[in-house]
């Protein structure tokens, strides 16, 4: 923030980073060949919603693009609120590709109507054996940071500081561990 | 091109700014005086600095104790944990500390020098009468605060009225009995004039400055307020929020809120050592209406299609 926003006491919105999240489908590879971890087949984008009718109108043009998105690549939508008042729109498609064009296309659709700062974060789970560790991407930093969850309201730290090892030099990992907000009860699955 | 949806308001800033050149232009006025006047000015300073600096360095403990506010962990309140951690994401800023004060009167201060050194606290009654998106609006409302570093900047601007104000004390008593400055002054053979002109002036500019520094305290509410209420995209829940809370305060008079007053009290500076309270407590806070109305407008604002 700036010297002149911190003597008007202002801040701007932060609005979102998009193009990270393309890097995701080659981290996959990895994730799979190092530690036996593929997609689940899901992937969820949340978001804040935002009172009166221009955001109504902008969520009914979503809808509009998710159904035809959904027709062509064959993948099924679900969405619903959170206990926190943010959106997920949870999708379902066996192909990682598909799942980051269709989250790709949320984001995108949010932002040209100018609420690309309401985007939260956009989680893609990857499951092998008994474990399941989710890619959180943060949409303010442009990073990522690994989130397991081992039994209930746990974390699965060593699984996650794995991951981190193993992605490192393919994904921008969120660098600051304070960041890696666990976030429980997530409507995947 | 993407749509701007979040527009400032350039009104506000403008008047802000204005407040705070009038303090830069009275503090000026009123050291010039000063070094006019007596030339041992630097004992005074060194004292207010003294304090400023205590106050600057441990304003999150100062504000907390006044509170009686505890830091409470992630698993001793998962849930507002886990509100603060997610408005901190969509507003790309550190998560501060978050502390509970046991007490039933409504209210929320943020405090901190910086966002890193940041507390937010919330006492039980706002959590019991809030609903959660009236409680994450209140959140977003005082994270606003952290990240305006408000209270960086309301203890530099009541800098001066605490000098102004230390000094017409020091002068009025030691007028009284007749020590400190008046009788080696009258030593030299300056008399008393010089020492009533600085406690004029001195009552004056604390008198003055004190109004000033309300004034930007609430331009700075205003402005938290429009942050906040951006933030969560839901202007109509803080504006809810502060309607419950405003008319809960001006009824229920308890114990806890006579304990709250006689730490203002005590404190030189209200609006800093408090820290940044939600209600409006002590004049520091515009009016309900006002804030009310700014809340409907950004509501309109958010609501235009296309």
């Amino acid at each position: 923030m700036s010297l002149l926003d911190t003597i008007l006491g202002r801040t701007k919105p932060k609005g979102p980073q998009l193009s990270a999240l393309f890097s995701l489908p080659a981290a996959a590879v990895t994730l799979e060949t190092a530690a036996g971890l593929k997609t689940s087949g899901q992937a969820a984008v949340a978001f804040k919603t935002v009172s009166g009718g221009g955001f109504a109108a902008t969520t009914t043009d979503l809808d509009a693009l998710l159904e035809l998105s959904a027709k062509e690549s064959d993948s099924k939508l679900k969405q619903s609120e959170d206990s926190y008042g943010y959106h997920w729109i949870v999708i379902t498609d066996p192909e990682l590709e598909d799942l980051v064009g269709t989250a790709h296309a949320i984001n995108t659709t949010l932002e040209e109507q100018g609420f690309g700062p309401q985007l939260l974060c956009s989680v893609f789970p990857f499951a092998g054996g008994t474990q399941t560790v989710n890619m959180v991407y943060l949409y303010k930093r442009g990073t990522f940071y690994p989130f397991a969850s081992a039994a209930k309201e746990t974390r699965d730290n060593q699984l996650e500081l794995k991951v981190r090892a193993l992605l490192d030099h393919e994904l921008p990992i969120e660098k600051d561990l304070a960041r890696w907000y666990p976030l429980w009860g997530l409507p995947l699955g | 091109m993407a749509i701007t949806r979040f527009p400032e308001d350039k009104g506000l800033s403008a008047r802000m700014g204005l407040t705070m050149f009038l303090l830069g232009l009275l503090y000026v006025v009123f050291v010039a005086v000063l070094f006019v006047v007596i030339k041992s000015v630097l004992f005074v300073l060194v004292l207010a600095g003294g304090l400023l600096f205590a106050q600057y360095f441990f304003s999150d403990k100062i504000a907390l104790f006044s509170m009686g506010a505890k830091e409470v962990t992630r698993e001793q309140a998962p849930e507002l944990h886990a509100m603060v951690e997610r408005l901190c994401v969509m507003a790309d800023m550190p998560k501060p500390r978050v502390a509970i004060a046991n007490t039933d009167v409504p209210n929320a201060f943020a405090t901190g020098r910086t966002p890193e050194a940041a507390v937010v606290a919330v006492t039980r009654g706002i959590m019991h009468r809030l609903e959660p998106q009236e409680l994450e609006a209140v959140l977003a409302h005082e994270l606003s605060h952290v990240a305006h570093r408000d209270v960086a900047v309301m203890t530099i601007a009541s800098f001066l009225g605490l000098v102004a104000g230390l000094l017409t004390r020091v002068l009025f008593y030691s007028g009284i009995y007749g020590g400190g400055f008046g009788g080696r002054d009258d030593r030299d053979g300056g008399g008393a004039a010089p020492v009533m002109v600085i406690m004029l002036v001195s009552a004056l500019v604390y008198v003055i400055s004190f109004l000033l520094t309300r004034a930007l305290s609430r331009y700075r509410e205003l402005s938290a307020d429009r942050s906040g209420a951006i933030l969560t995209g839901a202007p109509s829940q803080l504006a809810s929020a502060l309607t419950k809370i405003s008319g809960d305060m001006g009824r229920i008079p308890t114990r806890d809120l006579r304990k709250a007053e006689t730490v203002n009290a005590l404190a030189f500076a209200p609006a800093v050592s408090k820290g940044f309270s939600l209600s409006s407590m002590f004049d520091t806070h515009p009016p309900l209406q006002q804030r009310l109305d700014q809340l409907a407008e950004i509501e309109a604002e958010l609501g235009k299609s296309g």
